[in-house]
């Protein structure tokens, strides 16, 4: 009997060796992939143990954390409520998604790397350990301009500084109080949560960024524009033959400009004036000339095809290669499949007025922790040099002449010379269209570069809407 | 030294009985008793601290409540520990101390699950743990009292069978049958709930040693050679047959996936051992598999818990109910308890279902870390060890044989709960001996301590004495 129970000791010895392997496994190996799983409440339980660091712009809080008597300790606050929601995102008993909340909560919480010290000295000393803040690069005042200029309409306004590629503004409506998110209440969070997601205007989606883009029409113009003065066979005075329709090559499907007429009188158009008279049938032309290979490479050189950490990713711009020339024709003036996010088109113009140097956006001006020392701070980085100085210089003539003699004329500034291009695009029959505006100012040493998009319009066009929202923004940054 | 055992009573100082140049000197038991009094005032100290620390980190306070209960229950123990200097002197030491100390800890941890759910009174699993434990206590003490020799058992083995089957199917008599969380295995007593499965499988351990001990000669000798295996006669073939279909039964019937595999387990260890075939084993273990794979094909919920097992964090099942919700939240407590754990009463075990029972290993896991997991499981393998140190020591077969069927259980038990928590095996709903809330698991955990107390005590009451010619 003896042999038989030397081998179930060894069997029963073998269970509680998997038993000790299992528990080990679980708690040791994998303790971080269990931890950083998002059905994880413990976890949220844990974030909320930390006085989480505030989000400030311009030294006031957009965010902070007020201590409770709960189990969560402390409540997060967004004082502002929606202006900055697309900024800040949420914090919540719920896991989330997206704005700063959760791209820097490694910062915020106290817990990322650079903050190791920190944390080990609050162990230490039986101090409660605190997050780091992140003061913004937002401007309050033209955040709120730019909430104010949006007025009702669905849409987003994004601002940059050409220089140092810091956001100024990024405002995205239908907006939603982020204070509704970050109640205790799990049930509560699920419902209201539910709620903006189930509102047809989706709340939740980041305009400026994100979402389902949208096609940028004439603004794409600079774009096609920039690649014929870069490719050095073309100038501001080239021209194109200027019939009042034409049919896109292998079609009979006849393309018109806007008013349905020819550009400026004449029989050929140079690039300048159709920019100015933002016209299609010479873009179509110069499109095709150019060919797709070569707008797609200026395209990307602004950044079409990239995803932008600002710190939350943007969703990259598509110029896809075109299957016929008839479509590349089309995207000549930003249609076909041509997409684009208002960041997009507003580093499109920041690059022209920042000399042909590109900067690389963010939204973030420094990380300080609790002892005020510095965890990072904005060091400009160019991104890319899409177009040279001289060329830059050119397509600014060229904008503020659309400003100042053409169809832009709605982004006039008194005693300041401004440099735009509008855009009004179709997004198929019978669909609303996408109104758009792009622009900088002043032409001369410019201080703001900005992207305005109206999404759902049936009725206006770029320069009547989105013109003189972007002219409130760029006054609200000359003001300061 | 027949002469010896057949004339009572020996008293060790007792020299003229005999002759006076031989002096007889049998072990003393008083060493031994001391010992246990001495882990019992340590395991004692350690579960109240649990108790205590428990209390203070989910509460910031202590609450008299359950303390006092919890020390009744301690001064109850010690009681019995003073009643066993009697009916069991040389008993082993270690038994009814990790008893003692499992049991404390599991009320510690109930008792903060309690306070994090905001149950109160006899609303409070760990209000009620106590008074079991303490009904569990009394009823070893009664088994301890009343069977004196443990041979007794052997001639009750057809009974012990008939119990067995009598209490498996209680729980499908009319009125007071009940179903608890999909399992058909629980009795209504009108004041509490019952598991007669529980107190099912000391029965059948009983029966089964009893019925092994005069069968095993038939069941080990005749045999075909197939493979290098001695397989069994065709007519051998019925007790392992019957032993199948009740396990099987359980599993559909009463929807009891875990007891079956114990059941059969128990079943198949104690037949090895009794007969030293392995094609025993081999056979069990085909159809089991077998028996297991037509169940989860045929049956939801096996199916169900095999595919928890394997997808536990595919997110459809997690959000689906009744699906992997409960397995990957124990998962999640673990991770986050680490190496040291949360500290008693600092973690949220209580987000996961049934954490004071099912899940108990997970919350104390969460609370303890893998530091006091690894103690936990190395108290159960030294329980578990005295059995088996019975098994090697015993004179009788049949004391033998239900000394590691006892062991064995409470360690297959042991590993089905918490290898079902941490993924080695599909997830069944069982109880951790002594650790989990839950009355008749308590009961019969104490009284398999006291079994084997009975047992290690007549294995040590063998006149192994030492004769000294003087």
């Amino acid at each position: 009997m003896n042999t038989q129970l030397r081998r179930v000791s060894t069997f029963v010895l073998l269970m509680f060796l998997a038993l000790f392997v299992s528990t080990t496994v679980i708690q040791f190996f994998q303790q971080g992939n269990l931890q950083a799983d998002g059905r994880n409440a413990r976890s949220i339980y844990a974030s909320f143990q930390t006085e989480r660091g505030q989000i400030l712009v311009d030294g006031q809080p957009i965010a902070y954390s007020e201590p409770v008597d709960d189990r969560y300790n402390y409540q997060r606050v967004y004082p502002a409520g929606p202006i900055y929601s697309t900024v800040t995102g949420y914090f919540s008993v719920q896991p989330s998604a997206g704005g700063l909340e959760s791209e820097l909560n490694s910062f915020l919480t106290g817990n990322s790397d650079a903050q190791f010290l920190d944390r080990l000295n609050a162990i230490l000393t039986g101090r409660d350990p605190q997050g780091a803040s992140v003061e913004l690069t937002i401007d309050p005042v033209v955040q709120q301009a730019a909430w104010d200029a949006l007025g009702d309409n669905t849409g987003a306004v994004v601002a940059i500084d050409p220089k140092t590629g810091a956001i100024l503004a990024l405002v995205s409506k239908p907006s939603y109080d982020p204070n509704s998110l970050a109640v205790h209440d799990p049930d509560q969070v699920q419902s209201s949560y539910e709620a903006l997601l189930a509102d047809p205007g989706d709340p939740l989606i980041d305009r400026g960024i994100a979402g389902d883009l949208n096609p940028p029409g004439s603004t794409f113009k600079l774009v096609v524009a920039a690649a014929a003065l870069e490719s050095g066979q073309y100038t501001p005075d080239s021209t194109f033959p200027n019939p009042t329709s034409i049919d896109l090559p292998g079609t009979t499907t006849p393309i018109t400009n806007s008013a349905d007429s020819n550009c400026g009188g004449g029989g050929e158009a140079s690039i300048a004036t159709a920019l100015r008279l933002s016209c299609n049938i010479p873009f179509a032309q110069l499109a095709g000339a150019l060919g797709d290979d070569v707008i797609r490479e200026q395209a990307e050189e602004f950044g079409f095809g990239s995803s932008f950490d600002i710190p939350m990713p943007s969703e990259p711009s598509q110029y896809p290669p075109t299957e016929s020339e008839a479509e590349t024709w089309l995207t000549g003036f930003g249609q076909a499949s041509v997409r684009a996010s208002p960041l997009q088109m507003a580093m499109v113009s920041a690059a022209i007025a920042n000399g042909g140097t590109l900067m690389q956006p963010t939204l973030v001006e420094s990380i300080v922790a609790p002892d005020l020392s510095v965890l990072e701070s904005l060091e400009p980085q160019v991104y890319s040099t899409p177009l040279s100085a001289q060329n830059a210089a050119l397509m600014t003539q060229m904008m503020v002449a659309g400003v100042s003699n053409g169809v832009a004329n709605n982004a006039r500034i008194s005693g300041v010379e401004v440099a735009g291009k509008t855009g009004t695009a179709e997004n198929g029959q019978g669909e609303p269209y996408t109104l758009w505006f792009t622009g900088f100012a002043p032409a001369n040493d410019p201080r703001v570069a900005v992207a305005v998009v109206l999404e759902d319009r049936r009725t206006g066009f770029g320069n009547l809407l989105a013109a003189p929202i972007a002219r409130s923004v760029m006054e609200a940054v000359l003001s300061r | 030294m027949s002469a010896v055992t057949a004339s009572p009573p020996i008293d060790a100082n007792a020299g003229p009985a005999f002759t006076g140049s031989i002096r007889i000197r049998l072990r003393t038991p008083s060493r031994r008793r001391n010992l246990e009094l001495g882990l019992l005032l340590f395991a004692i100290a350690i579960g109240l601290s649990a108790l205590v620390l428990a209390e203070l980190g989910a509460l910031g306070r202590v609450e008299p409540g359950v303390l006092g209960l919890a020390i009744g229950l301690s001064v109850l123990i010690l009681a019995v520990h003073g009643a066993m200097r009697v009916v069991a002197p040389d008993a082993d030491p270690f038994l009814v101390p990790i008893a003692t100390l499992l049991n404390l800890i599991g009320i510690a941890e109930i008792t903060r699950l309690d306070i994090a759910n905001g149950l109160t009174g006899w609303d409070a699993f760990g209000v009620r743990q106590v008074v079991w434990s303490a009904m569990a206590v009394l009823a070893a003490a009664a088994v301890l009292i009343v069977i004196r020799n443990h041979r007794v058992l052997q001639r009750y083995r057809y009974v012990a069978g008939f119990v067995a089957i009598a209490l498996l199917v209680l729980p499908f008599l009319p009125v007071i049958g009940l179903s608890v969380n999909g399992a058909r295995a629980w009795v209504n007593l009108g004041v509490a709930s019952f598991q007669p499965g529980e107190i099912a499988k000391i029965a059948l351990a009983v029966f089964f040693a009893g019925y092994l001990v005069t069968a095993r000669d038939s069941l080990s000798i005749v045999g075909r050679r197939i493979l290098g295996f001695t397989f069994p006669r065709v007519r051998d073939l019925g007790p392992i047959l019957i032993v199948w279909v009740l396990s099987m039964a359980v599993i559909v019937f009463q929807r009891d996936l875990g007891s079956g595999l114990l059941y059969f387990g128990l079943f198949l260890v104690m037949i090895y051992v009794a007969t030293g075939r392995p094609s025993w084993v081999v056979l069990g273990a085909v159809l089991f598999v077998g028996g297991a794979w037509i169940a989860a094909r045929s049956l939801e919920y096996v199916g169900g818990r095999f595919y928890s097992w394997l997808n536990t964090f595919d997110s459809d099942l997690y959000d689906q109910g009744g699906g992997s919700f409960q397995l990957a939240n124990g998962l999640f407590g673990l991770a986050d308890g680490g190496l040291p754990g949360t500290g008693l009463g600092r973690g949220n075990p209580d987000i996961t279902p049934l954490a004071e029972s099912d899940f108990i290993i997970a919350s104390l896991g969460e609370e303890l870390g893998l530091i006091g997991l690894f103690a936990i499981f190395v108290l159960y393998m030294v329980f578990v060890s005295r059995g088996f140190h019975l098994a090697f020591a015993g004179q009788d077969d049949f004391g033998r044989l239900l000394g590691v069927g006892l062991g064995f259980v409470v360690a297959l038990q042991v590993f089905i709960v918490a290898g079902g928590v941490t993924r080695v095996i599909p997830l069944t709903g069982l109880t951790t001996p002594f650790l989990a809330a839950g009355g008749s698991s308590l009961v019969a955990n104490w009284v398999i301590v006291a079994l084997l107390v009975r047992l290690s005590d007549s294995v040590r009451a063998q006149p192994r004495l030492v004769i000294d010619s003087a």
